[in-house]
């Protein structure tokens, strides 16, 4: 992060490559609009951008207090923004529980923009500092840049004009605080200001108030002495590939991804689903896509959720269902039956802490062995792993083809990380995304040979004969079938065969599936860092600096877990050690050293918190040490 | 259904598999009126699918030559839902037990019957365990004696009928095995119903729980135990008729016709579309082998009501959302905000 110094027109504008941000207040603040606001800002500014909302877990925590702080966490940036930062380099506190809640993940020296009418008594004493302990003047911020500000004063005196009630303006504060920022880091205002206008539409009054909070942050930042001697920023946008953008979180993305792969597919889109933290939002997505003719059916249990989507399979719907762990156990008989009947489904899993409740609204990667691994029976499935937010648009793009075109469930992973971060992407062509074709059987006439409904194609695919069609009356179940017939056997030989025809048909998925590529580094040395699913920003940033550092470390990353990439055991044997780090106790690991015979070396974190670059590039630089 | 096509017959809805169900079960008489039914409502082997959970009768699709899908246990109502809520096109006929329905499918027994899509659900409540040899089931008589209950049931039995009137059921009818001939006729009133049907089938399971119902199919007691529904006709029952359902305020009352010289006329008249009706009727459900004052067990339909389905009202909300055109995939991926770099 080079840091330049301007003078430009007495300002002194210092450039930075990226800056990460922290808006955080009461729940009642506003803080994830405010934040989504100045996430849309620098997207459209042309910035790299990742952004993470982090709200209590509670619906209605006490007001004032640390529980209640709810905060929106993003990074934006030139280059190098691939996490919504591990720390940050600002933070708006709204109120003293904000700051105490975060100071700890502030940088040294970082910047504290305070609302010092939030440091009052009653709240100094909610967030437990204190009333005679106020952090603003007590010499603790030594070590920062703070910034106070009396935002709501200044805010009624801003719109003390406009005839609203005390009450309407005050809601404006936290606009005014985006105005200050927007100075700070030289940025327009237009992007805000057209969402105001037409978010409030038909109350222009309102509309009007907030632009006008806006402008007065804007223009307070300007004229304030406070903040000229410290200058102010200016991070230029990142050297983007050009095209339309749009920003997605995680969880809209795969209900995207989804509904894209039905439409190029000509296929309808089912989604059977239970609503479970963190993953509601893609059936919350999906019910809102009508107009593209998805169908969602919110279940009675998460056993329903699966079923029906089997059922609607078995009807020639293009059926998924989505769930977090507590709800992926409960659909694995479900996963069982859907191994056997050979019908196409999408199960997208949104990892939270466990066992049971867990964490429910914190990620983790505990679940992988589980996909592999969780079901009754020799059962497998293809498992894809999404290691961004825009990436589990092409992950449930991908699990989907595999579905139809193999007749298999395919197991999806994203995690809470993913799910609720947002990233800027780019909005592909519909001729981008690759073809799906579904393996319909067509009608057969009466004179015709009988119907075989799992005679399999060379790799191993079963047709898909769906009812309606004249000739191709079939009864399939859940009991072991006859080879071809599908006409329920005991045989032991056929149940042999059957488990491997099965089990091969997987396992050929591995012919479509690309090879896996180094992210950075070289292609062969002392160490490979070998990730899977969200812990790639981490990664890559901590590969990208310790590479900086002088260190000759590479990164791969896989999307392909069943089947692994054909090339995985070859990179592999490339290099020394490979160091594996993941959100569980190694199960990844597990699997690579199960199936290569090596042994890698583990970094595993289960704290419900998503890796920062700093650990993993101390781990790496440990390794390296002992090499 | 319109004649389009020639009509097939019952034997043209046999499959190639012989049933595997034990001599004198039950079962052989659901499957043949289903059969027959089929026939007489002209529908087409490649418009029907049997979908079932796991049990003696979750057989069933194997045995119908139709589409047919065999599921695990309990789910065959919500693997049954999504394929209608896809496909609503295709008649779609669940069978299902007392235990798979009643006992690990309650969740989605209940569940299905209130969203009402129109399905055909054939319950086959033989109050026991058969598959899995002999265990009390939900609707097993209290005291029953089985291998899981060597010193008799203390779970006290579900009331299929009363569960599904309150569960918001559309379509609610009992039949006994033994009566083939009204069987048929409840199976295509339940095919043209719009909404779910339940069926609920008393089916002897001669080797595990065989005269479960003797009480109301021995030939010397059923007039006296047993009530037949008809649509707009007085609650008669006893040999010859000689006896009637009087209802007293809310209290039924059973009335000797012949000694009180109360008139038919005066007596309870079966009104299939009157849902407080139905829910009394429902709670009929006295065991005459335990008490020598009882209401006959009602056999029929006790409750038709037309309500949207859910697959109707679904689709409606997708060609509302669709009347300015169906959504391209440009739209769906661009999303409603946007900007552009060049």
């Amino acid at each position: 992060m080079s840091d330049t110094v301007i003078l430009n027109n007495n300002d002194m504008v210092i450039s930075k490559t990226s800056v990460s941000v922290l808006f955080a207040g009461d729940s009642g603040d506003g803080m994830q609009l405010t934040g989504t606001q100045f996430a849309n800002t620098v997207a459209v500014y042309g910035s790299d951008l990742n952004t993470f909302p982090n709200f209590p877990s509670e619906i209605r925590p006490p007001a004032g207090t640390v529980a209640g702080v709810s905060g929106f966490q993003l990074q934006f940036g030139t280059t190098g923004v691939y996490t919504p930062g591990a720390k940050f380099d600002v933070m708006i506190a709204m109120n003293a529980a904000a700051l105490k809640a975060n100071l700890k993940n502030l940088h040294h020296g970082g910047i504290i923009i305070a609302d010092s009418e939030g440091f009052d008594a009653k709240n100094l004493n909610l967030s437990g500092y204190g009333e005679t302990n106020n952090p603003l003047e007590d010499g603790t911020l030594t070590d920062y840049t703070v910034f106070k500000i009396p935002v709501i004063s200044l805010t009624r005196q801003a719109l003390a004009d406009t005839g609203l009630s005390t009450k309407i303006i005050d809601r404006c504060k936290n606009m005014f605080v985006l105005g200050v920022l927007y100075w700070l880091y030289s940025l327009p205002l237009e992007t805000t200001i057209e969402t105001l206008q037409s978010k409030f539409k038909n109350k222009q009054d309102i509309a009007d108030a907030n632009i006008k909070a806006v402008k007065a942050g804007y223009n307070f930042g300007d004229e304030t002495e406070m903040f000229s001697q410290h200058g102010r920023f200016r991070v230029p946008p990142a050297q983007k590939k050009g095209g339309v953008y749009r920003r997605v979180t995680g969880n809209e993305a795969s209900a995207i991804g989804l509904a894209a792969a039905a439409k190029k597919a000509g296929l309808e889109l089912f989604l059977g689903s239970y609503p479970i933290t963190p993953a509601s939002e893609i059936l919350q997505t999906l019910a809102g896509l009508k107009k593209w003719g998805v169908k969602t059916f919110q279940a009675e249990d998460e056993i329903a959720g699966i079923l029906t989507s089997i059922g609607a399979a078995y009807g020639g719907a293009l059926a998924a269902t989505n769930t977090s762990g507590p709800g992926l156990a409960l659909k694995t008989e479900g996963m069982g039956l859907a191994v056997i009947l050979e019908v196409p489904l999408v199960i997208i899993n949104v990892m939270r802490g466990g066992p049971s409740t867990g964490l429910p609204t914190k990620p983790e990667q505990s679940d992988l062995l589980m996909a592999m691994y969780g079901r009754h029976g020799e059962a497998p499935m293809p498992v894809i792993a999404a290691m961004s937010p825009v990436d589990c648009f092409y992950a449930a793009y991908e699990a989907a083809k595999i579905a139809v075109e193999y007749m298999t469930p395919v197991l999806c992973l994203t995690d809470g990380y993913l799910a609720l971060s947002s990233e800027p992407m780019l909005v592909p062509s519909p001729d981008d995304l690759a073809t799906i074709t579904p393996v319909f059987s067509p009608e057969r006439k009466a004179d015709e040979p009988a119907y075989l409904p799992y005679k399999r194609d060379e790799r191993g695919v079963r047709p898909w004969g769906i009812p309606g069609t004249p000739g191709l009356e079939h009864r399939i179940g859940g009991l072991e079938k006859q080879n071809e017939t599908g006409h329920v056997s005991h045989d032991p030989e056929n149940h042999a065969l059957m488990t491997r025809l099965r089990a091969e048909k997987v396992a050929k998925v591995a012919d479509i599936i690309p090879d896996l590529t180094i992210d950075n580094g070289p292609e062969k040395g002392d160490l490979l860092v070998l990730g899977w699913g969200s812990t790639y920003g981490a990664i890559k940033k901590a590969v990208e600096q310790v590479r900086e550092g002088g260190l000759d470390v590479a990164h791969a990353h896989l999307r392909y877990i069943n089947p692994f990439p054909k090339n995985l055991g070859a990179m592999l044997g490339n290099f020394k050690k490979v160091l594996i780090p993941e959100n569980n106790c190694g199960q990844l690991l597990s699997l690579i050293r199960d199936k290569f015979l090596i042994e890698p070396v583990g970094f595993s974190k289960v704290q419900g918190l998503p890796f920062n670059e700093m650990e993993i590039e101390e781990k790496i630089t440990d390794i390296l040490k002992e090499l | 259904m319109t004649d389009t096509h020639t009509c097939l017959t019952a034997k043209d809805f046999t499959s190639n598999q012989e049933p595997k169900w034990c001599p004198g079960c039950g079962d052989f008489m659901v499957l043949q009126q289903l059969k027959n039914a089929m026939a007489e409502l002209c529908l087409k082997t490649e418009e029907v699918v049997v979908v079932s959970g796991i049990g003696c009768s979750s057989r069933l699709p194997y045995y119908i030559n139709t589409y047919g899908v065999h599921g695990i246990h309990g789910r065959a109502m919500a693997m049954a839902s999504g394929l209608k809520a896809a496909r609503p096109d295709l008649s779609i006929w669940v069978g299902t037990g007392d235990g798979d329905a009643l006992s690990i499918g309650g969740n989605h027994y209940i569940h299905t019957v209130r969203r009402n899509l129109d399905i055909n659900v054939v319950l086959f409540n033989n109050e026991i365990y058969g598959l899995t040899k002999g265990q009390y089931s939900p609707t097993s008589k209290v005291g029953l004696r089985t291998v899981t209950s060597p010193t008799g049931v203390v779970d006290y039995p579900i009331n299929t009928i009363a569960l599904t009137l309150g569960a918001g059921g559309t379509f609610v009818a009992r039949v006994m095995d033994r009566d083939g001939k009204l069987m048929k006729e409840i199976f295509k009133r339940a095919h043209n119903h719009k909404g779910t049907s339940i069926v609920e089938i008393y089916q002897n399971c001669p080797i595990f729980n065989d005269g479960a119902f003797g009480a109301f199919s021995d030939k010397e007691r059923k007039d006296d135990t047993t009530l037949h529904l008809e649509q707009g006709q007085p609650l008669v029952f006893g040999a010859n008729g000689s006896k009637g359902i009087h209802l007293d305020g809310f209290k039924p009352t059973v009335i000797d016709l012949e000694k009180s010289g109360v008139s038919k006329d005066d007596l309870w008249i079966h009104d299939e579309n009157d849902l407080i009706k139905a829910n009394i009727l429902s709670r009929f459900f006295d065991d005459p082998n335990s008490t020598e004052e009882f209401l006959p067990r009602p056999f029929g339909i006790f409750y038709v009501e037309d309500r949207f389905t859910y697959e109707q009202a679904l689709d409606a909300q997708i060609d509302k959302a669709q009347e300015k055109g169906e959504g391209t995939l440009e739209e769906l991926l661009a999303g409603n905000s946007t900007w552009t770099i060049n």
